[in-house]
């Protein structure tokens, strides 16, 4: 596959990881947070930590749409979907995240609410004119790279007349869940968590440009290397955060070059611009109540907010007290650290969200690199 | 039908529990339905085996037994339809055992409204599969549901065959140290399936694979007896078939990333959809576990059979005790090759 197998040639990738080897200094350690769990999930997906020097680890980040998302707005996605006439719609992963009492989008389809996967946002546009009786709300979610789609969405049911459509805004901010992990006590004061440096957003960044990470890295002495989802892309990402922290240097750097410009998408940027406002603050799954990190629909386009349609509940609803996905979020601990792991909680029977989609930390050291653990769980 | 034997960390809610559809999906939540529900409840030894058939003395050998149900949507898709689908499938899971399969039988739940144009294209294509792979649909039944209580038509066939003298093959006979092999490119079914989903609107010249595959299995154990394992990885694909396999072998397994046959255009299609193709289902390609000693000979003879060209060995089990399915990957690491969590892809078979 063009454009695609050269970012996942095998003998480029020992090239790399020799000299990551040879360039990361043997008398110290690198702890790299990738924010994505896209890049989580290429790590362990093409076993990269088997070819990353021992002193280079990982550091498992909060990007992960589908895990960020508080119990309360999965609550309410379920209450919406069981107000008169509505069909909820939203992304596959969603189904299975459970919600408080081991409710979930995928159990209540089951019971009978009125519950479908999308793959875009236009199809729930289309669902909502072929069924002009029903009343459709797309559970919208993920980071700055799902917002535009939910935007265009927006805009063609209005284009339509479409008085049936409306969105259950959840969408997300990157660069302040960056900043709450850096300003968090356990890497602040006390060094609970050391964290060298960050693989920055790839798709993410597409939209917003490099631009906005520069802060941090000035503010927060910490590099910064924007990077792709491939497994190459990861590898050169870490040789440059490895060479940055050997010179002392914090620059933001981009490898993901071939589509990461410093301003980003400035169309995308004005579309979203025009229909969402930030939230003073909204609820992280790990993070709390994070400032100024999540969008709301403006008041111009309130016909399709299923916020002010509905009076959703805005609930916040309590982890279950063993499961430890605000740690495994926040880079604290690592998903083995939960007595959960792998005993109740699986990606068949996920109690916490880091185990639903496939770039959840948890999902992807259980489905990929269990089999490291020295008392891994009988298969 | 099949069952790994495996314990999950819950029961499944039978008090106040639904069905959904990650239980028909091919992964765990599937396994534990069948284990905790159906062979509990039917309890008996054939079954328990956990195999895609059954297989029983009778005077004069082994029988084996099979029956499957087919739900595809849309039941037309490039390179079949639910009727040759419906054929395939049932000989294939008879086959798997060894077995020379003898007859069928079929049944049909049609929904009210259906057309008799679309009825008339299935059973053509099925009676065409049928004469093709020399096996008689023996017998049928029919049943017309209200409409709105079915979606067009579902299908059941169930197969008989006959195991040749000396032939004991079953899930459960991997060893470590044996060589897994399989027939031909991963996945090519599921894509095609895929592809005519009207929300999808992509078009690939994909076509799915669906076939006999009794003449291929007869060529192989022709060559070598002492096969251990067929099975073919339908639902859930080849990640939860070789996963069944080792916990009803009792094994571990590691596989190369880089020997897997996959086409360029399942490859693309996967990458864009956001599918693993370990885990999409095929309908005419099998696997096969055979002793070190025999890979070579059962590698001639499958690729020298039409529906084998592209075999290829895959990898060796072992004896992890934790019977891990793992992969070398391309770029040099390990990773887990685990069962479907979930379903990926629903109603492809």
């Amino acid at each position: 596959m063009k454009y695609i197998d050269e970012y996942r040639d095998g003998e480029l990738a020992r090239q790399l990881a020799a000299s990551i080897g040879q360039e990361a200094d043997s008398a110290r350690t690198y702890h790299l947070m990738e924010f994505c769990g896209g890049h989580t999930h290429a790590i362990s997906r093409y076993g990269l930590e088997d070819i990353l020097p021992a002193n280079v680890h990982m550091v498992h980040g909060p990007g992960c749409p589908v895990c960020v998302l508080p119990v309360g707005r999965i609550d309410a996605a379920i209450w919406l979907a069981g107000q008169a006439d509505v069909i909820l719609c939203t992304y596959g992963d969603m189904l299975r995240v459970p919600g408080s009492k081991r409710l979930s989008l995928l159990k209540a389809k089951a019971e009978g609410r009125d519950i479908r996967m999308v793959y875009s946002t236009l199809d729930a546009v289309k669902l909502a004119q072929a069924n002009p009786a029903r009343r459709v709300v797309f559970f919208a979610i993920g980071f700055e790279t799902t917002t535009p789609p939910t935007a265009v969405a927006i805009k063609q049911a209005q284009a339509l007349g479409l008085t049936n459509f409306f969105v259950f805004c959840n969408h997300v901010l990157t660069p302040s869940a960056i900043a709450q992990i850096l300003d968090s006590p356990e890497v602040r004061e006390l060094g609970t968590v050391k964290l060298d440096g960050f693989i920055g957003p790839a798709h993410v960044s597409t939209i917003i440009g490099s631009q906005p990470y520069e802060y941090f890295a000035e503010e927060y002495q910490r590099p910064v290397v924007i990077a792709g989802f491939e497994p190459l892309d990861v590898l050169q990402a870490v040789r440059m955060l490895v060479r940055q922290i050997n010179d002392g240097r914090f620059a933001v750097e981009n490898e993901f070059s071939r589509a990461v410009t410093r301003d980003g998408n400035a169309k995308a940027k004005s579309l979203v611009a025009d229909m969402f406002e930030l939230r003073k603050a909204f609820e992280w799954r790990g993070l709390g109540l994070v400032p100024y990190s999540a969008l709301r629909i403006k008041h111009a386009y309130a016909a399709f907010d299923a916020e002010r349609h509905w009076d959703v509940p805005q609930d916040s609803v309590a982890d279950n007290k063993a499961c430890e996905c605000g740690a495994i979020l926040r880079g604290v601990k690592k998903p083995i650290d939960c007595k959960l792991f792998g005993t109740i909680c699986t990606p068949e029977n996920p109690m916490g969200s880091c185990m639903v989609s496939a770039e959840g930390a948890c999902a992807a050291h259980w489905t990929y690199g269990r089999f490291r653990d020295t008392k891994a769980p009988t298969a | 039908m099949t069952l790994p034997r495996r314990s999950h960390p819950r029961p499944l809610d039978l008090n106040s529990g639904r069905v959904d559809l990650t239980h028909g999906g091919g992964g765990r939540a599937m396994a534990q339905l069948v284990e905790e529900l159906f062979v509990a409840a039917f309890d008996n030894e054939i079954l328990s085996q956990g195999n895609d058939q059954g297989a029983f003395s009778v005077p004069g050998g082994r029988m084996v037994m099979s029956t499957d149900g087919y739900v595809i949507s849309p039941l037309f898709f490039p390179g079949g339809d639910i009727g040759s689908l419906s054929v395939h499938g049932t000989i294939n899971d008879v086959a798997m055992a060894g077995a020379v399969p003898i007859g069928l039988s079929a049944g049909f739940i049609i929904e009210e409204g259906f057309p008799l144009a679309d009825l008339a294209r299935i059973v053509t294509s099925m009676a065409a599969a049928a004469k093709a792979a020399g096996v008689p649909v023996m017998t049928g039944d029919t049943k017309v549901v209200e409409k709105g209580k079915g979606d067009g038509v579902f299908i059941t066939t169930a197969g008989i065959g006959m195991v040749p003298a000396g032939i004991d093959i079953s899930g459960d006979k991997a060893r470590p140290d044996d060589v897994i092999l399989v027939s031909g490119s991963m996945g090519d079914h599921g894509i095609a399936v895929m592809s005519q989903r009207e929300s999808l609107g992509f078009e690939t010249a994909i076509l799915s694979d669906s076939a006999a595959l009794h003449t291929l299995v007869a060529a192989m154990i022709a060559a070598a007896p002492g096969i251990r394992v067929l099975r073919d990885p339908t639902r859930g694909g080849l990640a939860a078939t070789l996963n069944e396999i080792a916990s009803q072998s009792a094994v571990g397994m590691v596989i190369s990333e880089t020997a897997v046959p996959l086409k360029p255009q399942v490859l693309g299609a996967c990458e864009l959809l956001g599918l693993d193709p370990l885990y999409v289902a095929n309908e005419g390609k099998l696997i096969c576990i055979c002793p070190p000693e025999d890979a070579e000979t059962v590698l001639a003879a499958m690729r020298a059979h039409p529906l084998g060209g592209d075999a290829a060995i895959i990898g060796q089990c072992d004896a992890d005790p934790h019977h891990f399915v793992r992969m070398k990957t391309a770029m040099g690491g390990t990773r887990i090759v685990d069962w479907l969590a979930g379903e990926q892809l629903p109603r492809i078979c």
